[in-house]
Order: C-alpha cells, then sequence, then structure tokens
C-alpha cells in the first residue's frame, strides 16, 4: 500500500504542467475559433504527447500509452486545474470504442476508432425495445441479410442522442431459429438514411435527451456486424460492462457531493447539524465508492480478480447519488415548487443553481434504471457475486 | 500508486485466520461468550505467540516492527472470527506508549507489552459519554491520579492501565497499586467484556507528551473498530448467504427468494466497497499525518454503522433462529454495538469530520 507519487511520477506532473501552460488556453489566431475547433486541436496535440487516448494503438489514433493509474490520476488532475478540455465522453468513446478493441475487426477499428474519439462521429446504443426491457433478450427487432446487405425491422427507446447520431450500435435478431440469446447480433447502423425515424422522448424533467427510434427497411452492410452472426448477446455484454463502469466511475459521485457542499454552503445551511450530519454520512460513502475504485484499479494492474465488488460499481454509485439527490431537495427547499428547466442537457448539467438540482433530483432516478436497472444490479450481484440460484423466471425463459 | 496488500499481509492475514480456526472457532467463542472468565488466557497467549501483541513495536523492544495498515488487517480477521481476547486495549495501551513514552517508560513497558507477558489496556471513557480527549476529568495531584473511568476493555486482567486525565494527558496506572479499584460491568458483548476503573488517589506515571499519544489512541482506536466492523461485517454477510442456501421453505432454498436475494444483494453492497474505508484510515495513520484524523472519523463512522445495519439484516434473513440466543449471528450482532458505541458513536465522528473538513457556512 503506498498512495505516495514518486519522484518519477513528480517528474511527470511538472512536464504536464509545463504542456499545459503552452498549449491551453490557445493563443492567437487559434484563440478565436469556435470553442468545439479549439477543443478538438488541443486533444489532438494532448494525444501526440501520450496525455489522451492512452489505451487506444496509435494506428487508431490514440497515443498508446502502457497503463499506468498514476499517471492517468495525475494527468486528470493537472488538466482539471488547469481547465483543459480532458478526454472524449460519451457513448462513442466510452462504450463503443472499448467493444470495438475487444471485438471489432480490423477494418471496423480503422473506420470507426480514429473519428469517434476525436469527436467528429456520434453514436447512439439500439438495445432496449418497448416490450424488451429488463429481460433484453427478448428483442424483437429484426436483421434480414439480403444479398450483400442487411434489412432491419423494428423499434429501439430509450435511446439517447439519437437525433444527433451519425451511426448507431444495435443489437438484432439475425438467427430467428436459435434460442433467445444465440440469435442475436451486433450491427453498426447509420443512422442518416431514410428507413430510419427517430421521435423524441419527453422525460419525467421536461428534457428529451432520449428518442424513440423506428427502423423500416433501414439497411447497412453486410459486413457491419461486430461479432460473428449470433454472437451479439456476447459482444454486447462488454460494452453493458463499459457503460456500469462510466456510470460507476467514483470520480462522477465526488464531483456530485462536492457540489453538494456547496450548494449547502449556498443556501447557508452549512452550519445546521442536521445538515452536517447527513453530508458526513454521505461522505462514508462516497469516500468508500473512491477507495473502492483505487483498490479494483490496483487488482487490474496486477491481475489479480476484486471479487464481487467489481459487480457493485453501478449500483453504488446510483445509490449515492439518490443520497444526494434527497439531500439536495432539502436544501433548495421551496426552489423545488419551481418546475426545472428542461433544456438544462442531461446528468450533471447546471449543478450551480437550484434548477439543475432539481433537475439532477429527477435524474437520479433515470441513471438507477439506464444499463440496467437497479434490481437487475441486485440479481447480478447476488447471483454472479455470491453464487444465488438464479430467478425462476430467467431460468423458465432461457 | 498501489491500493492493495503486499504478500507478507496476506500471509499476515491467513496466519491470524488459522490460527483462529484452529484454536478459537465460533464453537469455542461460545463456550467463552457464555463463561464468566472475561476471556481465555491460553488463546490469547497463542495470539502473543504470533506476534501479534508487539506488531507496531519497534524490533529494539522486542516487536516486530510493523505499522498500523498491518494492525488493522489483524483487527479485521480478529473481528471476523469475534475472537473474545483483550486484543483491542492492549494495542492501544502500546500505541500510548509509542506515540507518547518516554525513552524510559518504553524500555520498561514496550518488551513486556510486545511479549504480551504484561497486558495493557486504556481506561478512556467517562460516565457522562465523554470519549474526547479535551473532555477528560481525572485530575492529579503530584504523582497520584483521582477520579472515575469506565468502558474500560479487559482492565481486570491487565498490568498496566493507559487513563485519560483532565488536559487530555495520558498517564500510566498499574493496576495492582493502592487506590485503584476496578468493577466489572455486565457487558453486552461479552467477547470484549468493559470495567469501570476507580482512582482514588491512585499512583500514576505522565507520559512523556500524553496530549498528542492521546489524539494518536484515538485515531488508531477509531482506525481498529473500522477493521474489526468491517471483519464482523463480511463474516454477518457471509453467514447470511450461506443460510439462504441451506434453509428451505415452499420446497426450495430460500435464496431462490428475490426478496431474499435482493437484501443480501444490499447487504452486499453496503459492506464490501467499504474496505479501503478502514485501509485508508491505517494507511493514513502510518504515512498521511494531515489525513490521519479525518479519515479515521468517517472509516469508524460509516463502518460500524454498516456493521450494525448487517447485523440486522442478517438476523433477519435467519427468521426466528436468528432470534435466539443458540444462533451464532449474536456474537457479531453484540460485536457491532460495541464497535458502533466505543471511543464514541457514529454522529460524534461525523460531527468531527465536518468540523475538519472546514465546512462552514
Amino acid at each position: 500500500m503506498d498512495l505516495r507519487y514518486s519522484e518519477e511520477y513528480e517528474a511527470f506532473r511538472g512536464e504536464v504542467r509545463s504542456f499545459l501552460a503552452s498549449s491551453w488556453p490557445l493563443q492567437g489566431d487559434e484563440a478565436e475559433l469556435p470553442a468545439v475547433e479549439q477543443a478538438a486541436l488541443f486533444r489532438q496535440r494532448a494525444i501526440e504527447q501520450g496525455y489522451l487516448a492512452r489505451a487506444i494503438p496509435r494506428s487508431y489514433g490514440g497515443s498508446q500509452q502502457d497503463p499506468d493509474v498514476l499517471k492517468a490520476t495525475i494527468i486528470g488532475e493537472e488538466f482539471a486545474r488547469a481547465r483543459a478540455p480532458g478526454e472524449m465522453r460519451g457513448i462513442g468513446p466510452s462504450m463503443l470504442v472499448p467493444t470495438l478493441l475487444e471485438h471489432g475487426a480490423e477494418w471496423q477499428k480503422e473506420r470507426f476508432i480514429p473519428p469517434t474519439i476525436k469527436g467528429e462521429m456520434h453514436w447512439c446504443q439500439g438495445y432496449s425495445e418497448p416490450g424488451s426491457g429488463s429481460d433484453l433478450a427478448s428483442l424483437k427487432t429484426r436483421a434480414e441479410l439480403q444479398g450483400d446487405e442487411w434489412r432491419i425491422n423494428g423499434q429501439k427507446i430509450w435511446t439517447t442522442g439519437a437525433q444527433i447520431s451519425d451511426f448507431m450500435f444495435c443489437l438484432c435478431r439475425t438467427e430467428p431459429e436459435q434460442s433467445k440469446h444465440a440469435g442475436i447480433s451486433y450491427l453498426l447502423i447509420d443512422m442518416k438514411q431514410p428507413g430510419i425515424e427517430v421521435k423524441p422522448l419527453r422525460q419525467l424533467n421536461g428534457g428529451a435527451d432520449f428518442n424513440e427510434v423506428f427502423l423500416t427497411d433501414a439497411r447497412t452492410p453486410a459486413d457491419h456486424i461486430v461479432g460473428k452472426r449470433g454472437e451479439g448477446w456476447i459482444v454486447s455484454r462488454s460494452t453493458l460492462e463499459h457503460e456500469r463502469n462510466m456510470i460507476g466511475d467514483a470520480r462522477q459521485t465526488k464531483f456530485i457531493f462536492k457540489g453538494l457542499v456547496r450548494l449547502a454552503k449556498q443556501m447557508g445551511r452549512l452550519d445546521d447539524p442536521a445538515v452536517r450530519q447527513r453530508l458526513a454520512e454521505l461522505e462514508g460513502y462516497i469516500a468508500a465508492h473512491e477507495y473502492s475504485g483505487y483498490r479494483q484499479l490496483t487488482c487490474a494492474a496486477r491481475g489479480e480478480d476484486p471479487g464481487p465488488v467489481s459487480l457493485m460499481n453501478k449500483l453504488v454509485s446510483t445509490n449515492i447519488q439518490g443520497m444526494v439527490a434527497k439531500l439536495s431537495l432539502d436544501l433548495v427547499g421551496d426552489g423545488s415548487l419551481a418546475a426545472p428547466d428542461g433544456s438544462a442537457r442531461g446528468m450533471f448539467q447546471g449543478l450551480r443553481d437550484t434548477s439543475g438540482w432539481v433537475s439532477q433530483y429527477m435524474w437520479s432516478l433515470g441513471i438507477a434504471i439506464a444499463g440496467g436497472t437497479a434490481n437487475i444490479q441486485r440479481n447480478v450481484i447476488a447471483e454472479r457475486g455470491y453464487g444465488l440460484p438464479r430467478d425462476a423466471a430467467a431460468q423458465s425463459s432461457k | 500508486m498501489d491500493f492493495g496488500l503486499s504478500e507478507e499481509q496476506e500471509i499476515l492475514q491467513q496466519t491470524v485466520a488459522q490460527f483462529l480456526e484452529g484454536e478459537c472457532p465460533v464453537t469455542r467463542v461460545r463456550d467463552i461468550f457464555d463463561a464468566d472468565e472475561p476471556y481465555d488466557a491460553k488463546v490469547w497467549a497463542g495470539l502473543c505467540e504470533l506476534g501479534i501483541a508487539g506488531l507496531l513495536v519497534p524490533e529494539e523492544h522486542g516487536g516486530a516492527g510493523l505499522g498500523m495498515v498491518d494492525l488493522a488487517l489483524v483487527a479485521e480477521v480478529l473481528g471476523r472470527g469475534a475472537f473474545p481476547g483483550p486484543f483491542l486495549g492492549h494495542a492501544l495501551a502500546t500505541v500510548a506508549l509509542l506515540e507518547g513514552g518516554s525513552e524510559a517508560q518504553q524500555r520498561r513497558w514496550l518488551p513486556r507489552l510486545a511479549s504480551g507477558e504484561a497486558l495493557g489496556s486504556v481506561a478512556l471513557g467517562e460516565a457522562s459519554g465523554s470519549w474526547e480527549p479535551d473532555e477528560w476529568t481525572p485530575s492529579l495531584d503530584g504523582d497520584m491520579v483521582s477520579g472515575t473511568k469506565t468502558w474500560s476493555p479487559a482492565a481486570a486482567g491487565a498490568d498496566l492501565l493507559v487513563v485519560g486525565v483532565a488536559g487530555g494527558e495520558l498517564v500510566l496506572v498499574e493496576c495492582g497499586a493502592a487506590g485503584v479499584t476496578v468493577e466489572p460491568i455486565e457487558s453486552v458483548d461479552r467477547t470484549r467484556r468493559l470495567d469501570a476503573v476507580v482512582l482514588e488517589s491512585a499512583p500514576c506515571e505522565r507520559l512523556a507528551d500524553g496530549a498528542r499519544a492521546a489524539r494518536r489512541v484515538r485515531d488508531a482506536g477509531l482506525a481498529l473498530l473500522a477493521a474489526d466492523a468491517f471483519g464482523g461485517a463480511s463474516r454477518l454477510l457471509a453467514m447470511a448467504v450461506e443460510y439462504a442456501g441451506t434453509r428451505e421453505q415452499f420446497g426450495v432454498t430460500i435464496g431462490h427468494f428475490q426478496a431474499v436475494k435482493h437484501k443480501l444483494a444490499d447487504m452486499a453492497v453496503e459492506v464490501e466497497p467499504a474496505r479501503g474505508l478502514y485501509w485508508y484510515a491505517a494507511y493514513a495513520w502510518d504515512a498521511l499525518p494531515d489525513e490521519s484524523e479525518r479519515a479515521s472519523a468517517v472509516a469508524k463512522a460509516h463502518l460500524t454503522d454498516r456493521f450494525m445495519q448487517a447485523a440486522r439484516d442478517s438476523v433477519e434473513i435467519h427468521g426466528g433462529i436468528g432470534f435466539t440466543w443458540e444462533c451464532d449471528v449474536q456474537f457479531w450482532f453484540k460485536r457491532a454495538m460495541f464497535d458502533r458505541a466505543f471511543l464514541g458513536q457514529p454522529a460524534l465522528h461525523r460531527e468531527r469530520a465536518a468540523a475538519l473538513g472546514g465546512w462552514a457556512a
């Protein structure tokens, strides 16, 4: 156990700092560019330095660095301090890219990874259907191979960002004669085509981040399949794991907790003993989740199995977000009588005012459902983590 | 950065676990729990032979010269086994001498404490509910101390008591001395029985740097209680999982029912990720002096609350049998009550954490 930074790492921190001092914010003409272009320019330079896209091979536009949790932490800290754009996040970079690295064909990696990590290609996830939520493997969207392309018919739902996406990674039933899990394939589908219609779904908080996607004779080339025919379920497990890791990331809960302490201060409640108790109780969970993350990273670096805790990150994180939400509502007080600003897109947006917190209060429920509901997480933990019997319902439908 | 155990630390945990399985399995815990004698001196002597009593003591004084992380790892294993004996008080008395003893005091006591030849304990709590150094009341008159302390673990069998006195200082009192009366308390946790200590002009010796030692003893105690709580809570979870896999109702083991599975999953999610809290508190005690006080407060408050809740949940999963004296769950239920209250309730340490974190309007 050693949480100190050695001299080697302190020297590395110095390098990162001097890079940032000369690279961000951009200077001269470059400072006049639109914000998105400035961020893209900076990210490209950071990748060249080996500071971003570290797990991605150079041939796919990454910087291909040896895994090093400490260096990644230092980069994160220093970039945050300089308010410089960090790693690209979101569905494409965080979910599809790792899945392609694991299961994709060579040409798929070359074609899709570089634009995705640059933020030039946006992705959405076609998993859930109106009749297939927790029982995802019962999905009905059909894909039939006709000549050299797939024809896809069906409907997807809860599709985050479908209206702004270039491509969808989509689970389709391609082998209807096979058993439920073995009949699914993982296809990549161009969203800009006549066979696809996107309808926004208005959420509890008034925003519309999710969509329904209708596929009517939509097409995609025969080779736009990740893994083999009928192996889509296995491929999707990999994506789902990355989604749960993304949701379970302790940096998010730490970030939101800092915001909560700030809110308590803003509202003049940080002296209230009851508020202090609840904040301190929450901090126990926040710190536990953070150290649990350190331990899991250490295990990963050593090639050891951390045990059942690796199955818990999503539920731990969404439990925390639920507790944060409840306390935030008490702190916001009468502000919760006003409708939240539905245009505050997505989670963690606008945590600086009470409207943003009211929106986050509602979002905390969405995140407990997305990527496998809390109750499904409990099944996974009990069954895979502790060897308890599978649900009767799950057994009968196999 | 590395947040994991070394091979030596894993072997240390395995060694202590194997010792307990052989010398103090849960059947032996039950015998001791129900006996009049507060603990089995033979089992304690066996643990001392393993070197546990002197784990923190430098080699020059006959110990192993290890750190608080190592001691906390042992505390986790002892918590998991509901070890009945004077580990905690002895460890904290040793910490007091290490952190605040003069060279002469260390030379005199540490070798005997490290070998287990002498038994140490601490007398910190007071009937008013005061655990914090600045609230202690016994007064000094030259080399004499007078006052009443309570909740002192295994004081009755101890040779040396480290007593918290007015001004947040610590003094050394030898138990056999005139003016020292030790009264056993009917304790809820019969694996770690407590005594009241009445001092009437008892001879004492001031610890050279008592004020500093008092804070270090408190922080060490909080980390060790958190470690014990993690070990105990893990055991309660394991027992509940095992019971759910054997107890049959409606023709199937109760682990088939989602109501039971989900409760077990929720227990696991409360307990398992919190291991790092006690690791971090112990690591901070060793290596991060600025963070030690707050980290140990957060760890103790959080883990002892989780332990108590795990005990309630485990009784529930066990059903009727869980509510009996016969069911082993009660040992950990009562250890949870001890861990939660000893050295101050979670609320006290949460308020300390709030203040130490600079939370102010």
